[in-house]
């Protein structure tokens, strides 16, 4: 039983603070956003130099063979910056799928998502899923040696400037069955994907994809074609995991800047945060930080598991705390702040933001709590 | 970081356990399960039984009959030990005055009594709250007036638990009645049987006694049973209480009760299915356990970084520790009320004839009830949060 980062992970932490506090000041945000795509390539490309977006490949596919506590140091990072360059949609997602993808999929695509040249997207919500993955319309029909894929997607994370779509397709069976789920890679500039991007509530990207016959190879289907559902949860999960990481950066640095805020604050002649009421509501955020923080340690630890059905359960379980601790600290932050915690110009605000989307991301709080409660609870 | 724990910490695991479930009278076992109370015999032959074996206090350091082990280890033995369920060891003597003897006491002290209480020879109760003084410990007035080679004590103490068992009583005194509160306080050991004490039980709402009223009416105590410095009690008493707040969790206690939840709630039935199966009763269930594994896991936390840093200063986290194992309690015994139903209501004081259909059910309100303490006593949870904001958040 050991809490304590390696001596390289150690190092990894550092270099990725030092990075982010260098480039990624409140002000710097707002300017890559503004940038084509609404975020920075340029920051994109220094993550690229520092390995950060060749981490979890392994290293002959020319990565770094790092494993999940490595990836949960760069998210807790991410989300204590606000980062919203597409590492979960590229590296996390995309990557996860390739990882699990053939030798040539993996030599085709990984060496311009390690150099940060290509980005990807997991287009996988429909208009009637909500936070089932298995609730696939969009088809894929086999045609020649290859498929056409037609269907909606939506909320396709950082699909506007993807070079490549991952693509959740029903190649068999009904809307919502298992079996009959794949997944395939496609070109973003296929002919037939109509793509509509869109600002996120959180200052970041996604795209509303439209797919009409696009035609596809027989080697873009990642994994088996017939009944791929279980690698899309396996990789969903690992986002999950990564989101958890990053709403422990997100809470933690919000509670840090409520903190600081009222101590310097002052009415009645005094610091607002010599009020027990508010020391109190600060204690509680403490706390819901720190018991999500474990349950992320949990999630990130369950990455390895290798019983799927136990891996499922506990990343839905710290799913269900970081939600929850999510929802207390965001508002918990905004509330400490008074009416600036509503204003677009100080920081609070955009925590508060980020905290409330990754809830809306892959299951919230009640969908996951209903899966653990489904399995018969998580005590053993 | 790696959560697991040692083939080594996997095998003493099953050591613990076997040897809990083997030598445990099974009638005892059964009153924990079920909720009932536990005698004085109960207890004081169950610490034999670990003293037997060299598991009294295994915290302690290994002169004074500590086992010296990790602190996974300590963690995993109070864990398997609440799950049993066993009972737990009284607080009194092996968490509080003990460590308190062995640190600041002398010799003489520490021989006298320290065998004694890892044994239970001695049942010790603990004098610190006062009528006037609960949270605001430190404005307790009972005076101890040094006279010749005696102190004489007069006072009250209050929410004095099991006093009426005990045989000793470690109090906190004021000294020094011209000193600021804190400075001032001695930390003295009284007989109980002394000349001048009375003990007046206290009604809990369980209709339990487990807390009293003791009074200190000119009572002659020794100059010897004061322990370290004269006016340095309140050092001595914060020591004590951080030692406490690391035990307050009770993981294991409410992975055993969530056990018994799901055991009961396969057997009640709520409509045509047995109300485990219905879904909102099963939501609140799992939400529970939820926030259970999650403090499990800060409390690895906390005792990894011990295990790792060394004891030194109570860490200031584990308020935290404190404040979501005594809420998870309380949630899980708002549960077993639940369950219960219609049968909650009967009032069978223990030892009278039991209600067939409601013996099952009968300690469980009475728990619930009583277990609004565990978020009161050891520094109310609003102490815990005080803590927090000014230790941790430096408010």
């Amino acid at each position: 039983m050991d809490f304590d980062l390696s001596e390289e992970q150690r190092l990894l932490k550092d270099s990725v603070d030092g990075l982010l506090k260098s480039s990624y000041e409140f002000e710097a945000r707002k300017k890559y956003r503004a940038e084509k795509g609404g975020w920075s390539r340029d920051v994109w490309g220094k993550f690229a130099e520092q390995g950060l977006l060749g981490l979890p490949f392994s290293e002959d596919d020319g990565g770094f063979g790092a494993g999940p506590i490595e990836t949960m140091i760069v998210m807790e990072a991410l989300g204590r910056n606000l980062v919203i360059e597409p590492y979960l949609d590229t590296v996390v997602l995309g990557g996860g799928f390739l990882r699990r993808g053939s030798a040539e999929q993996r030599a085709a695509y990984l060496p311009g998502v390690i150099d940060g040249s290509k980005t990807l997207a997991f287009a996988q919500v429909e208009r009637d899923s909500r936070y089932d993955l298995g609730d696939v319309v969009t088809s894929a029909k086999k045609s020649g040696s290859g498929y056409v894929l037609s269907g909606e997607k939506f909320v396709v994370g950082h699909g506007d400037t993807a070079d490549t779509l991952i693509v959740t397709a029903r190649t068999s069976g009904g809307q919502r069955d298992a079996k009959g789920v794949g997944v395939f890679l496609v070109p973003a500039n296929a002919k037939g994907v109509d793509i509509k991007g869109y600002e996120t509530q959180d200052g970041s990207r996604a795209a509303d994809i439209k797919l009409n016959n696009v035609e596809v190879g027989a080697d873009a289907a990642i994994g088996n074609a017939e009944d791929g559902l279980s690698i899309v949860n396996q990789v969903v999960d690992d986002a999950r995991i990564a989101l958890c990481a990053e709403a422990v950066g997100a809470m933690e640095e919000a509670l840090k800047i409520s903190v600081e805020y009222i101590k310097e604050r002052k009415q009645f002649g005094v610091a607002i945060g010599s009020f027990q009421a508010l020391q109190h509501r600060a204690a509680d955020m403490f706390t819901a930080l720190e018991t999500a923080r474990s349950m992320s340690f949990l999630a990130s630890m369950a990455s390895s598991f290798t019983d799927l059905d136990e891996r499922t359960k506990t990343v839905a379980a710290a799913k269900v705390q970081i939600g929850r601790s999510a929802r207390f600290v965001g508002q918990g932050g905004v509330q400490l702040h008074g009416g600036v915690g509503v204003t677009m110009e100080y920081r609070i605000g955009h925590y508060f933001k980020r905290l409330t989307m990754i809830e809306q991301q892959f299951g919230d709080a009640d969908y996951h709590l209903r899966r653990v409660a489904q399995a018969g609870g998580i005590t053993e | 970081m790696d959560l697991s724990f040692s083939k080594e910490e996997v095998a003493f695991r099953e050591e613990v356990r076997t040897f809990f479930r083997e030598s445990l009278d099974p009638v005892v076992r059964k009153k924990l399960q079920e909720g009932h109370h536990t005698s004085k015999d109960d207890l004081v032959n169950w610490q034999r039984t670990l003293n037997k074996k060299g598991w009294a206090v295994p915290h302690w350091p290994t002169e004074y009959g500590g086992t010296g082990w990790s602190a996974a280890k300590q963690y995993i033995f109070l864990e398997e030990l609440q799950k049993t369920p066993a009972p737990p060891p009284l607080p009194f003597g092996v968490n509080m005055v003990g460590p308190v003897i062995y640190t600041f006491g002398n010799e003489a002290q520490k021989k006298h009594y320290l065998p004694r209480i890892a044994n239970m020879d001695d049942w010790w109760c603990q004098g610190f709250s006062e009528p006037g003084s609960g949270s605001d410990l430190a404005s307790l007035k009972t005076t101890a007036k040094k006279k010749g080679d005696t102190y004489i004590v007069n006072g009250q103490k209050t929410w004095t638990t099991l006093a009426q068992h005990a045989d000793w009583i470690f109090c906190l005194c004021r000294t020094d009645p011209d000193a600021k509160k804190q400075s001032g306080i001695s930390f003295i050991l009284i007989d109980m049987k002394s000349k001048g004490i009375t003990v007046r039980p206290i009604q809990t709402i369980d209709g339990g006694v487990e807390v009293n009223e003791v009074f200190f009416d000119e009572v002659v105590v020794p100059a010897e049973n004061l322990v370290g410095e004269e006016n340095k009690g309140w050092d001595y008493a914060k020591f004590l209480l951080g030692n406490e707040r690391v035990n307050i969790a009770r993981v294991g206690m409410s992975k055993e009760r969530i056990r018994r939840i799901k055991e009961l709630a396969s057997s009640v039935m709520s409509g045509d299915k047995p109300l485990i199966e219905d879904p909102q009763f099963r939501q609140k269930l799992a939400a529970t356990e939820i926030e259970l594994k999650a403090l499990e896991l800060t409390q690895m936390r906390v005792v990894a970084a011990e295990g790792k840093h060394g004891k030194g200063k109570p860490d200031p986290a584990s308020s935290i520790l404190k404040i979501k194992g005594s809420e998870i309690q309380q949630t899980l015994t708002e549960l077993l009320l639940e369950v219960t139903g219609p049968f909650a209501l009967p009032f069978m004081p223990e030892g009278e004839g039991q209600n067939e259909e409601g013996d099952w059910a009968s300690p469980i309100a009475p728990t619930y009830f009583n277990y609004r303490k565990v978020s009161i006593y050891g520094g109310s949870n609003e102490i815990q949060r005080n803590i927090i904001a000014k230790a941790v958040l430096g408010l």
